[in-house]
């Protein structure tokens, strides 16, 4: 199935871990290009706080809750991974996808919330970016999911193991977006 | 995919694949060459596309309100929309696919002597999104109220407000495309660049790699550091667009600014993304033909990537006229005329490597020795608009029209002629016919010139870019001017009646040509070990590497070249 | 993997969950002072804290190869100047024939638009 290539290693680093380090690259410019402007506009405009208010704080500390410990499983499945333990890393694999199901599920709520008061995202400048930063990142953590079922079906029959450790680096990557765009969405007021 | 399985457990087996269907083999292949091939040949295709748009809006130009054979009337909107278009098919579909996917996909797994690339089925759905970002475009042609005419930059807010540029879905669409068009190149950098990386033979360090490699990947990793937040600003764009949001239509409370600012950011080093790979196609046919030892190779990646972390700090140039901070665009002006550091050095590196050499002129060097003429005359034109002060005077001006042609046309073009020259031995297993291909050559270089030459006249004339008929501007409808932009609209044409030179002979010498043996140009690369054209697998045996790829004319060996290859 | 293997073996994930969780709670609590200074350094500095930690352990550069330290400065670098170098150019209310308002309504036409080119001859321009 493979080339011979993809089993090189000149680097000494994993060709998958590797290209995993590359789509991160890619991300965080996306990320960063979407921040960054949310960022300049919101120092700009004071009066974008006041909207900022109407976010539930508590609703995303939660959701901050949820992706640290989902990191956790997905660090966890990882280290089963290493000792072989294919069955296990599967395992800690799906409680990583319920912690992103119930992170999307706490954000359905919220968002229903706020278009039901009125928050829509044609409401204006801050709204817009708070639905479009965290749309794309809630899309982020869809991907994630498909991805790491895939990976988790496999790893029960414990093949391709060093694919947890990939899917893993991305989850924590889509945890590291939630830890900045919390702060910047909900806190800053 | 079960053949794929056969093929390697067996060691890059050059015998699978014979048994296969004609779809699965050309369209559903995971094979890179294939996948090369797709690319450069979708890339060719849209380039008749882009030619014939650039056909009918020139002829507006020289003879306005008259029907242009093959189109008709030209209305003001399909004048804007065939502008947008052009640009947005030569440098998405044109020079992106065939410079980089294209020759990335053929020459990369060749050049470093691996079988395939590192995630073939990634490489796959990469040409098959691109594929769909191609139906999208067409299709934003055809829809109700006619293609995007925003200017391929899509500046808010016109490209934001349906309003404005009465194309709703036309613009949608077309965004749609640029978009998927980013993913798919994205999906495709990361394989060039991983390969690149991890995939190269036994034996070839980072300095044992040839330049065209290393440019290829550089510019996909410059390529993948820009365009992020441009995808970001095109998400936000597309809401703008379809969900009435308000990111950069001031009358909403937006920014027109940034989204400027976000294209440009990529725009700018989209231009080294294309120009890095055409400068290293150039040093390996001007290498080759001068049958001499590349001059200072590694101070040449030095460059390449200075160039490529430089081209970072340039993009605000493009709008000094747009209410920019005045004091970035001071900072602006400084970084943009320090590029032209590296770019020059280049041109001598260029220089340096054909002094004392016995130059070979065939068909692909002479596309070499075009380009360097040509893209040093983009280069020096655009010292005058990388200067905030002049370039006040001639922004958006044809001017600026000619300038950027007389660096993308030797990019996309020349530079993709001498590679398409270079390998085609390689990629077909026989010779293009020389005399022809010299006659397309001549054929496109003097016109190509005539084009562009009054442009610049024009331009700093005074010429607006985005005029659909001069008439309506006595100073700039004098018979002088106008006399020449028919003499460009005439040079176009006759450059694009000398393009059915190449297709003919290309198509007759790919299947009639002269048989040509594995190594016909006596180059030292790995690609000129493989059989050509080669197999499935490219090697039944992988070969290790034992020097750098530019050992010609090496003193006391019988042989002028020294295949990278080859023990001793 | 095995490379590295040895070196993070022993690290104690669920250790370090709960020095997350504790800065978690740290950066709801400061912010609810509404002294300002405080608000940045508790909810954005210890954001950073957060990422880095996370990257550091969780995604193991701490032992990763150099290469993947670069390829990642590579892209935060670039950020920092996108950053820069756009930040002085956005958020300004007006611009050169452009003017930011809140409601739905259209800018009355400008004089200089009317050149005598067609409507969307002119418009967005840039090279």
């Amino acid at each position: 199935m493979k080339p011979i290539a993809t089993t090189r290693s000149s680097m000494g680093i994993a060709t998958g871990k590797l290209a995993v380090w590359w789509v991160l690259v890619s991300e965080i410019v996306i990320f960063g290009g979407l921040l960054a402007s949310y960022v300049m506009n919101r120092l700009a405009h004071v009066e974008w706080g006041d909207q900022a208010a109407h976010t539930n704080t508590w609703a995303g500390a939660f959701n901050t809750f949820v992706l640290l410990t989902s990191s956790l499983s997905a660090v966890l499945a990882h280290q089963a991974a290493e000792k072989g333990d294919g069955p296990k890393a599967a395992r800690f694999l799906y409680m990583t996808c319920l912690g992103g199901l119930v992170f999307l599920v706490v954000k359905g709520f919220e968002w229903a919330h706020e278009i039901q008061a009125g928050f829509v995202i044609q409401s204006g400048g801050f709204w817009g970016y708070y639905y479009t930063a965290a749309g794309l990142h809630g899309f982020h953590v869809l991907a994630g999911m498909a991805v790491m079922i895939w990976v988790a079906s496999s790893a029960k029959k414990n093949q391709d193991l060093h694919r947890v450790e990939n899917v893993g680096l991305y989850w924590h990557f889509v945890d590291i977006v939630w830890i900045f765009l919390f702060p910047l969405l909900y806190i800053a007021k | 995919m079960s053949n794929q399985h056969d093929a390697h457990d067996h060691h890059a087996g050059a015998h699978a694949h014979h048994d296969e269907g004609w779809f699965k083999k050309y369209f559903w292949s995971t094979d890179h060459k294939i996948i090369g091939f797709q690319y450069m040949f979708t890339g060719m295709l849209l380039a008749l596309v882009g030619a014939f748009m650039a056909y009918v809006f020139r002829m507006q130009l020289a003879f306005p309100g008259q029907a242009v054979p093959g189109w008709g009337l030209v209305s003001p909107g399909q004048y804007n929309m065939l502008i947008t278009n052009h640009g947005s098919i030569m440098i998405f579909w044109v020079a992106m696919p065939v410079l980089i996917a294209g020759f990335g996909n053929y020459i990369i797994p060749l050049m470093i002597g691996a079988d395939d690339m590192v995630f073939p089925r990634l490489n796959r759905l990469s040409y098959q999104l691109f594929f769909i970002s191609v139906l999208l475009l067409i299709a934003s042609l055809l829809v109700q109220n006619g293609g995007f005419g925003g200017a391929w930059t899509a500046y808010p807010p016109l490209s934001a407000n349906k309003d404005f540029n009465l194309t709703p879905l036309g613009s949608t669409l077309w965004l749609l495309a640029v978009a998927v068009e980013f993913v798919a190149f994205l999906l495709g950098g990361i394989n060039f660049i991983v390969t690149a990386m991890n995939a190269r033979a036994p034996g070839m360090k980072a300095f044992d790699v040839p330049i065209v490699v290393w440019t290829i990947v550089i510019a996909s990793i410059l390529f993948m550091a820009s365009v992020g937040p441009l995808v970001a600003g095109a998400v936000m764009l597309l809401f703008d667009q379809t969900l009435g949001t308000s990111f950069f239509n001031p009358n909403k409370g937006g920014d027109p600014i940034l989204w400027q600012h976000l294209f440009w950011f990529f725009g700018h080093p989209e231009v080294y993304v294309v120009l890095l790979p055409a400068m290293g196609i150039v040093a390996e046919v001007m290498t080759v033909f001068a049958r001499k030892k590349l001059f200072a190779y590694k101070t040449v990646i030095y460059t390449i990537i200075a160039t490529g972390v430089l081209s970072f700090f340039v993009w605000a140039h493009h709008q000094f006229v747009a209410g920019i901070d005045p004091r970035m665009a001071n900072v602006f002006t400084v970084t943009t005329v320090l590029i032209s550091i590296p770019i020059a050095e280049m041109c001598f590196v260029y220089i340096a490597t054909l002094y004392g050499g016995s130059i070979r002129l065939t068909t692909p060097m002479l596309w070499a020795l075009a380009f360097m003429a040509e893209f040093m005359l983009g280069g020096v034109t655009g010292i005058y608009l990388g200067s905030s002060g002049a370039d006040i005077f001639f922004h958006d001006t044809y001017f600026v029209v000619a300038h950027f042609h007389y660096t993308f046309f030797p990019i996309a073009i020349i530079a993709v002629m001498s590679g398409v020259t270079y390998w085609f031995p390689k990629m077909f297993g026989r010779h293009l016919n020389e005399f022809w291909g010299k006659v397309h050559f001549w054929g496109t270089i003097i016109p190509f010139n005539g084009i562009f030459i009054p442009l610049f006249i024009l331009g700093a004339a005074g010429e607006h870019r985005r005029i659909f008929d001069y008439h309506s501007f006595p100073h700039l409808a004098t018979p002088e001017l106008q006399a020449m932009r028919v003499f460009a609209t005439v040079s176009l044409v006759v450059m694009l009646a000398f393009q059915p030179v190449f297709i003919v002979n290309y198509l007759v010498s790919m299947f009639r040509g002269k048989k040509a043996d594995k190594n016909p140009w006596k180059a030292n690369t790995l690609e000129w070990t493989a059989d050509s054209p080669p197999p499935h697998g490219n090697w039944p045996e992988l070969p290790n590497c034992y020097r750098g790829p530019y050992e010609y004319s090496v003193e006391g060996r019988e042989l002028d070249y020294w295949p990278q290859n080859e023990k001793a | 993997m095995s490379a590295h293997a040895g070196a993070h073996h022993h690290t104690n994930y669920v250790k370090i969950w709960a020095i997350l969780l504790a800065l978690l709670v740290v950066s709801v609590v400061g912010p609810m002072a509404h002294i300002q200074v405080l608000t940045l350094v508790t909810a954005f500095g210890i954001a950073l804290v957060k990422a880095y930690i996370v990257a550091r352990k969780f995604m193991h550069l701490d032992v990763e190869k150099p290469i993947v330290h670069w390829i990642l400065a590579l892209a935060l670098v670039f950020m920092v100047l996108l950053y820069a170098g756009i930040a002085p150019d956005v958020g300004r209310d007006s611009g050169q024939r452009w003017k930011k308002t809140d409601g739905w309504h259209h800018l009355p036409p400008q004089s200089d638009h009317d050149g005598g080119a067609h409507k969307g001859a002119e418009g967005a321009t840039g090279h």
